[in-house]
């Protein structure tokens, strides 16, 4: 008998809301913005599912019925992607320490 | 091409990078190195899920193109942005990664060969549900934040939408998506499929609508915590450990900032989700007040009693934001700090529309995060301080959530401005905060109201001094 592997996908998953929540209880509540704003850019690597469903298409015909829905997808993730980033840097960057 | 296992490692270093991303938000130092981490992580997933495809055709080439159509549209948006617009730009993102959970669902479902999850009409049953679980938070994800969006931006009105029956609508939806499910399962037609995406996206609008304006920073927690179901969703179908552990995080930092939130505001989730502050046997309440003298005063005033002050604390609140005080109340306390008066901010948990929200503002404004306070840190501090000013807050600081158990915000921690000597409370008129309870602390010994635009009425205390 082996195990499924799904298993040990939901042994990952659960692993991880615990890792999830001791890890985001230790974010300091001024910063939690810039916590939204990155987990919503992290969130967004479903991109590797948008690519893999826009890849999937042949050369005759790159646009079918099912990769156009990974193109969409791959436009979205990566608006989330760059923007979820960039305006947390944007954020990170003006949280500045007393001039002593 | 690389190995299947090779790809899992890969991504599970994507997975432990992303950890380390939220890890490295304790503490603002250690908070641009994590962002780092974060955009690490997400570079090594895309590199490799290329490299494992291996196809570097024509496809492949619209592919690099729409991703750079997409992330230059995400990096115009997050340069031009204003901060005071970060709620509904947090909402409106949340949107992109609900709308994309469902494409690519939609993608799968399609052509589940691509994704080795068996074939069109013969889907692998847990494939199926997993993928429909991903369809449908996914499709909520997006509508609700829609709606988010809309009401965040004033496009929509921030007033709650009630209408009889909604409670037992939103139920019947629900049974019918379990029960769309099991015949999707069942049968796996592909219309069944579009009704379970069409019917979640309705969910999502009923379930945002009934939710009032400054209810929103729960509401945004909330769709962050989605947001990362509908990813982990599509992670089981796709077989995807870096999304697997992805969207548990996100999935768990949204649940929490809702606990905490919530809690901020004493408020139970559900209470929160069922809608609508303000029932009418509340608002009937409020309308009977008897008139009450108040003391008013101008700039002049204001700043004649922060002359005389050692310590101010100042407290902001949504209004700061909405006439976008930051800066002015920054130069006032720099002018406060010139006379050798001791400053800092104390921040509620639930000011402004999103969770952290002031904090973000004031560090716009220049602000050191080490003068500003959360709570607990600083509540015991107003007792010593001489002045408080309140800019833009009211109901965080209603002393009637201590001591009238009849009160609809009864049992809410507040912060107790009223312990300091004076209280400067910056408002443009008498009107009631959100939760349609009257304020106590206007009508103190100790308060003087400055009734004006926040930022025209601190500019002018910098003018008095």
């Amino acid at each position: 008998m082996e195990i499924d592997p799904f298993v040990f996908r939901l042994s990952i998953f659960i692993l991880s809301i615990f890792v999830g929540y001791y890890v985001v209880w230790s974010v300091t509540p001024s910063l939690h913005t810039p916590l939204m704003s990155v987990t919503n850019a992290i969130s967004s690597v479903i991109i590797v599912g948008a690519i893999i469903a826009a890849l999937a298409g042949n050369n005759e015909n790159i646009f079918n019925e099912a990769s156009v829905f990974g193109f969409l997808a791959i436009i979205l993730a990566a608006v989330n992607i760059f923007g979820g980033f960039l305006v947390t840097q944007r954020m990170l960057a003006m949280y500045k320490k007393k001039k002593k | 091409m690389i190995s299947i296992n090779l790809l899992a490692l890969f991504y599970l270093i994507s997975g432990v990078l992303f950890i380390l991303a939220l890890r490295g938000l304790s503490s603002p130092e250690t908070s641009r190195q994590g962002n780092f981490f974060g955009i690490l992580g997400m570079s090594i997933a895309v590199i490799v899920t290329f490299l494992s495809i291996g196809n570097f055709s024509t496809s492949f080439i619209y592919v690099i193109v729409f991703l750079l159509i997409g992330g230059s549209i995400g990096a115009f948006i997050a340069f031009k942005i204003p901060m005071t617009a970060m709620p509904e730009l947090v909402a409106g993102f949340h949107s992109l990664v609900g709308l994309a959970a469902v494409f690519v669902a939609i993608s799968a479902f399609i052509n589940p060969e691509a994704f080795n999850l068996g074939f069109t009409g013969n889907i692998k049953l847990a494939s199926l549900i997993e993928m429909s679980i991903g369809a449908a938070v996914g499709a909520i994800t997006f509508s609700g934040s829609i709606i988010a969006f809309l009401k965040l931006r004033g496009i929509m009105s921030g007033a709650p939408i009630i209408f009889p029956g909604q409670h037992i609508l939103n139920l019947l939806i629900l049974i019918s998506i379990v029960v769309l499910t099991y015949f999707l399962c069942t049968t796996q037609n592909s219309n069944l499929f579009w009704s379970l995406i069409a019917i979640s996206f309705l969910v999502g609008i009923l379930l945002i609508i009934p939710i009032g304006g400054a209810d929103m920073p729960v509401v945004i927690s909330m769709l962050n915590s989605y947001s990362g179901w509908a990813a982990a969703g599509i992670g089981f179908t796709l077989e995807n450990t870096a999304l697997i552990i992805t969207g548990a995080l996100v999935g768990s930092s949204g649940a929490i900032l809702s606990y905490i939130m919530c809690k901020g505001m004493n408020r139970s989730f559900f209470n929160v989700i069922l809608g609508g502050f303000g029932g009418t046997d509340q608002i009937s309440k409020s309308s009977n007040k008897e008139q009450k003298p108040v003391k008013s005063g101008n700039s002049d005033d204001a700043a004649f009693l922060m002359k005389n002050a050692s310590s101010v604390i100042i407290v902001p609140g949504y209004g700061m934001a909405v006439a976008q005080a930051q800066h002015a109340l920054r130069e006032m306390v720099d002018t406060l700090k010139k006379n050798g008066i001791k400053v800092s901010y104390a921040i509620h948990p639930v000011a402004g529309r999103m969770p952290g929200h002031m904090n973000v503002l004031l560090a716009e404004a220049n602000v050191p995060y080490d003068e500003v306070f959360e709570l607990e840190e600083i509540n015991n501090d107003f007792a010593n301080c001489d002045v408080a000013y309140v800019i833009g807050a009211n109901d965080v600081t209603n002393p009637v959530a201590k001591t009238d158990p009849q009160s609809p915000i009864y049992g809410m921690p507040i912060l107790d401005v009223e312990k300091a000597k004076s209280v400067l409370f910056v408002k443009r008129s008498l009107s009631p905060g959100y939760a349609g309870v009257d304020n106590d602390l206007f009508y103190r010994e100790n308060t003087l109201m400055l009734f004006a635009d926040a930022k025209k009425m601190t500019e002018d205390i910098i003018k008095s001094f």
